[in-house]
């Protein structure tokens, strides 16, 4: 028995067979049920715990069909539409899914209808029904009320009007309902007795193309699923290349035998068109998983899905060899993003604005538009390099001595290390961008340093002397200086 | 028979300079633009080799711009990848594309990858070789690392033969060791020239060790005009001797200074 506190008091949420046999209903006072049987076990209701369950739950029925979405806190919706003859039959797929479901130690009701309010009813009401397309009006007619899944209040005002069943809710005129209990109320009506329909909502979008194989007896070895998924692989992509398609993102599903699902995902910066290279993706995705693949006792069914696709034209390959090198710089891409994250293999486009560190964009190769190459950047001017080769990550507060507060270093410490300034270069002015941000930040003057033995720094004080900084009446320094990047 | 005997002494030892890849006339070799450190070099840096660039901490941009500008000598206009420890790049900052490009590099062409540690960098680089739209990988490790052995330095010059694709190590803070390169870099940054104002990177490069010929040690200036080495130039102004064959565009620059000064 689980019991949770609604309204300061310990409330039954749910019950066991035995419980219920015994008397105990949900909704019921703990106190009560504690006087009835005082020997009863009390589990603390556990939300999250249980939403945890079903979406696991629900990740396993994705074997019987893409489209699985969760119905409130207790329930699955299963689109079947189309997938039921995979199985036999809907009543064959209906007993395949309550006897697995039932193997794994859970309590199931399940239904099949043409509508998800139907199938819900039936659910609650009739469990094990499956009812044909038409026929929903006369199966739900005899159901509670409640079995509609609809708020409490409605039962209730229903309860009082005296309306006990569907089917005498359905006698009433449906203005006298929506005036009463509203649109809402009308529209699940209608979608109860198959006159209206809407769509679930599944967890997951379902995929472009998909394919999977089943497998008799769990396979558990690295050796047995890489050429299985190679053997997807070369299924779907022929499937794909048949309607032009090549897939930007790949996710591989490895369904276990106790019901754990992991799902492996691979991205492109191309369209794939080739077996080899999905093969070679998912051969470093596996290798470079930080929580390796744990087959336990197998996996009984494993999917390869394309959940991205875009149309592909087949391009002769050309003699331009600049074409070439892209090609294998993005394939090369590919791979390394698949092993080590796409934030990871980045190229560098140029950002309208001159706030130093906001100048180079790092974008994923991967996600890169088309024409990411022809970027320009400024034009180079005929002048020596005026900004550094290296950036700090984090500009890094240095100790300047200078000569007069708002004049060049003539010394200055950095990492703890004294550097004397040789040459400087400044000040460079860069002004914060008050029109982006609320609190742009202080005005920097930018200074190019040279120290005695050649090493050449840009380092800024921050905010202008007197101006934006004064000096503290106690005469303590307000200037901070930073070290920002270090010249080739 | 002797002759039949020194035929195939001949021919073996052919083959074992096909398999060292030794030999002068089949190398591609790029010129640095300095003569001096060129002529040493025998006409320049091998292709698709390996070369480490070694320096100390304090001196890490000097050695990212000598990395740089050899990549981009040897990659040719190809792709160039850039692989970072990210230890380094917290220690030394990340590469800046602004700079980069006013070194004459082209940031376009440069595909910048973000190793967790030495191991996973070295292993992308190992891949990167095989890879034949590159021009060069530029390999940025920081400090003294274990994996970087001799097995892994051999590997990424295998790979660097058999595709063509230039390897380069970056390696900072870090004590120059026995590996399979077939040359190796210290650099320092060089003083400017006294008379400039503000110039080119001035890079202190010593040639510590070079495969097939002798060392030495030069003070390289990098032009970013023709985008090559060369001799530091300890006029900023042109003297009368240059004023000959001087382009249309320098003359440009000496006039803006003169008038500028």
């Amino acid at each position: 028995m689980v019991a949770a506190k609604r309204d300061n008091a310990l409330v039954v949420v749910a019950c066991d067979a035995r419980a219920s046999r015994g008397g105990v209903l949900p909704g019921m006072p703990l106190a009560t049920v504690r006087a009835m049987h005082p020997a009863v076990d009390v589990i603390d209701h556990d939300p999250h715990a249980d939403s945890v369950l079903l979406n696991a739950i629900a990740d396993w029925c994705d074997r019987f069909t893409p489209l699985v979405a969760l119905d409130g806190a207790d329930g699955l919706l299963l689109d079947i539409t189309g997938c039921a003859h995979l199985f036999g039959d809907e009543a064959r797929l209906l007993d395949t899914l309550i006897a697995a479901l039932t193997r794994q130690g859970f309590e199931v009701s399940a239904a099949i209808a043409g509508t998800a309010v139907a199938a819900r009813a039936l659910t609650r009401g009739a469990p094990r029904s499956i009812v044909a397309p038409g026929e929903e009006a006369r199966a739900v007619a005899p159901l509670h009320v409640a079995a509609l899944g609809v708020d409490e209040a409605i039962v209730r005002g229903l309860r009082r009007a005296g309306l006990k069943t569907i089917g005498e809710v359905l006698a009433r005129q449906s203005a006298e309902l929506a005036a009463r209990f509203g649109e809402g109320f009308v529209a699940v009506l209608r979608q109860a007795t198959g006159d209206d329909d809407a769509p679930i909502s599944p967890r997951r979008p379902a995929p472009d193309y998909l394919i999977d194989k089943r497998f008799p007896e769990p396979i558990a070895t690295l050796e047995v699923i890489l050429p299985t998924l190679l053997g997807l692989a070369k299924l779907l992509i022929a499937a794909m290349e048949r309607s032009g398609k090549g897939a930007r993102q790949l996710v591989a599903s490895f369904f276990r035998s106790d019901g754990a699902v992991r799902r492996i995902s691979v991205e492109t910066g191309q369209p794939v068109t080739r077996v080899d290279v999905v093969q070679r993706l998912f051969a470093e995705k596996l290798g470079a998983l930080a929580d390796p693949l744990d087959p336990g006792f197998g996996y009984d069914l494993i999917r390869l899905a394309a959940s991205v696709s875009v149309p592909t034209s087949e391009a002769q390959r050309g003699f331009d060899t600049n074409a070439h090198q892209a090609e294998d710089v993005a394939l090369l891409a590919d791979t390394l993003a698949a092993r080590l994250g796409a934030r990871r293999v980045v190229r560098y486009l140029p950002q309208d604005t001159h706030i130093p560190e906001r100048v180079a964009l790092a974008v994923p190769v991967q996600h890169c538009p088309p024409d990411a190459g022809d970027a320009p950047w400024p034009a180079r001017a005929d002048i020596p390099p005026l900004r550094p080769l290296r950036l700090l990550q984090q500009p890094e507060p240095i100790e300047v001595l200078a000569g007069v507060p708002d004049g060049p270093p003539a010394q200055f410490v950095w990492r703890r290390v004294t550097h004397r300034v040789a040459r400087a270069e400044g000040p460079e002015r860069i002004a914060a961008e008050w029109w982006r941000a609320a609190e742009p930040g202080l005005t920097r003057d930018y200074f190019r340093i040279e120290d005695e033995s050649g090493a050449r720094f840009w380092l800024y004080r921050d905010g202008l002397y007197n101006v934006e900084v004064t000096p503290q009446p106690d005469g303590s320094d307000p200037l901070r200086w930073y070290m920002h990047g270090l010249f080739a | 028979m002797t002759s039949a005997r020194l035929d195939t002494l001949a021919r073996l030892q052919g083959a074992i300079d096909r398999l060292e890849s030794g030999t002068a006339e089949t190398l591609r070799r790029v010129p640095l633009g300095h003569a001096e450190a060129d002529s040493v070099l025998h006409g320049g840096l091998v292709q698709g080799a390996l070369h480490e660039v070694f320096c100390d901490g304090h001196h890490s941009a000097a050695a990212t711009g000598f990395a740089a500008g050899v990549a981009r000598l040897l990659a040719d206009q190809r792709y160039l990848l850039w692989i970072r420890q990210d230890f380094s790049a917290r220690e030394n900052g990340e590469l800046a594309m602004e700079g980069f490009a006013e070194l004459g590099l082209d940031p376009r062409r440069l595909v910048m990858v973000c190793a967790h540690d030495a191991d996973s960098a070295l292993r992308a680089a190992a891949d990167a070789l095989g890879c034949n739209g590159l021009g060069a990988v530029i390999t940025e490790l920081w400090g003294e690392t274990r994996s970087f052995d001799q097995v892994a330095s051999r590997k990424l010059t295998l790979a660097a033969q058999d595709s063509g694709v230039t390897a380069l190590m970056l390696r900072i803070a870090a004590a120059p060791q026995a590996s399979t390169a077939e040359t190796r870099w210290m650099v320092r940054a060089a003083h400017s020239p006294p008379s400039e104002d503000w110039g080119a990177p001035v890079l202190e490069t010593s040639l510590i060790r070079n495969r097939h010929g002798q060392t030495g040690r030069w003070i390289m200036e990098w032009n970013c005009d023709a985008c090559q080495f060369r001799e530091p130039q300890t006029h900023s102004r042109p003297v009368a001797a240059e004023v000959a064959d001087r382009s249309v565009r320098t003359s440009g620059i000496s006039a803006e200074r003169l008038l500028a000064g």
